[in-house]
């Protein structure tokens, strides 16, 4: 309709849409009897509903990979920070520091995979809306089918059967385009966890262990990350003030436990500690290997704050780095 | 008349909305001839805006042929050449 010159400017929906039709033409000129069409189209329609729902069940998969990754991720970026600060409490600054960089490097790939996990539920609910509208096309193309076959003969059945097959041939193609989309994100995605896989399993967002000189160096290397500067200042603000949040949280329990409170009374301070409402504690106790040590970490927090009393710290609440905080 | 967005689904558009139709679309085309990547996503958008505010969803079980159909809304520039030039990326 719009035709300048030579060229045919028609516009993108236009070309779009002539696309579609030429290769639902192509098929149909395949067929020789067209109530064979019909009975055809209408496997190949089974077959792309299934497809398409299996797509849905990948895509769930993968994001059910992902989601544990951020539990791992999350769980890892805890326990790091607790032993920042416990080895800060410690004095032990460099591994503090240590840890804060491990955790940050942690909770990068923690953010990089929130992202992700937001596209594929994006691509789970469109592939999940798009195989409902094929399903109610499908039954609808069945009814027209049965319709065409009784009342017809195969000559007058040609018009109507092709508007049946270009009508359902379209909403194939872009259910189709949808899953191969799907697949691709899908693939990506995966790439990603499996390059995460390698992180963690390399031990660079492991805990601060005994490897000295894995942490000597990469503390060398990070030791200009401004991330962590600000932590360990926050950090050691956090060990001048910590008298009062301890009482907060103790009191917490008391009001909410009772008579329990006397069993774990700092696992209520651990977990509100400034970093913890970023993301919300993860819940799951599956990972065997990180639960271990977590008995030990939290004997030894309780152990801190009794061998720190702030009165014996009067110099820090008077440092004037203090006002760096802000 | 009937527009398809992929991905969406089908739309039944008042045939008043064509011409402004029409000139979002030469808009969206002349960002694809010049390589234009911010211009393609800012005419993209618009053009899929126009069609939702001023059609109304078909239903599903509606076995009818689109007169018009327009990229996912996340296209690429790069993803709708290929549609226009190369059947491939409609598979079977």
């Amino acid at each position: 309709m719009l035709m300048k010159g030579t060229a045919a400017r028609m516009g993108v929906m236009k070309r779009v849409s002539l696309v579609f039709k030429a290769k639902a033409n192509k098929a149909l000129d395949k067929m020789e009897d067209p109530r064979e069409t019909l009975d055809y189209s209408y496997q190949r329609q089974l077959e792309l509903l299934t497809k398409v729902r299996r797509g849905v069940a990948d895509v769930a998969t993968s994001r059910k990979r992902v989601e544990l990754q951020m539990n791992q991720l999350q769980q890892q970026a805890n326990k790091l920070q607790d032993q920042a600060r416990k080895a800060l409490s410690m004095g032990r600054e460099d591994l503090a520091r240590e840890a804060l960089t491990r955790k940050s490097s942690a909770q990068s790939q923690l953010d990089d995979l929130q992202t992700q996990y937001a596209q594929l539920q994006a691509e789970e609910e469109k592939l999940t809306v798009a195989s409902q509208r094929l399903q109610a096309k499908v039954d609808a193309f069945r009814t027209r089918k049965e319709t065409i076959k009784a009342t017809y003969t195969a000559a007058e059945a040609q018009t109507r059967i092709n508007e049946a097959f270009s009508g359902i041939s379209e909403e194939m193609g872009d259910v189709g385009m949808a899953i191969q989309r799907a697949e691709d994100k899908t693939a990506q995605m995966q790439a990603r966890a499996g390059a995460i896989d390698e992180l963690m399993a390399s031990g660079a967002l492991d805990d601060v262990g005994g490897r000295r000189d894995d942490i000597q160096s990469e503390l060398d290397i990070m030791s200009a990350n401004s991330d962590v500067e600000r932590e360990l200042a926050m950090l050691k603000g956090e060990l001048t003030t910590g008298a009062p949040k301890q009482l907060e949280g103790g009191a917490q329990n008391g009001a909410s436990q009772g008579a329990q409170a006397n069993q774990a009374p700092q696992q209520s301070p651990q977990e509100q500690g400034p970093y913890a409402p970023q993301y919300a504690p993860p819940q799951q106790n599956q990972q065997g290997q990180l639960n271990q040590q977590a008995p030990q970490n939290q004997a030894q927090q309780q152990a801190q704050p009794a061998g720190l009393p702030v009165s014996d710290l009067p110099g820090l609440q008077d440092e004037p780095q203090d006002g760096d905080r802000s | 008349m009937i527009v398809r967005i992929l991905g969406e689904g089908q739309f039944r558009v008042d045939d008043e909305a064509t011409a402004e139709l029409n000139q979002l679309d030469a808009v969206l085309e002349a960002a694809v001839e010049h390589n234009d990547e911010a211009a393609f996503s800012s005419a993209l958008t618009n053009l899929l805006a126009q069609v939702r505010a001023h059609g109304s969803p078909l239903p599903p079980d509606i076995l009818e042929e689109s007169e018009l159909i327009l990229p996912h809304e996340d296209s690429s520039m790069d993803e709708v050449r290929k549609l226009l030039t190369d059947e491939g990326l409609i598979p079977g």
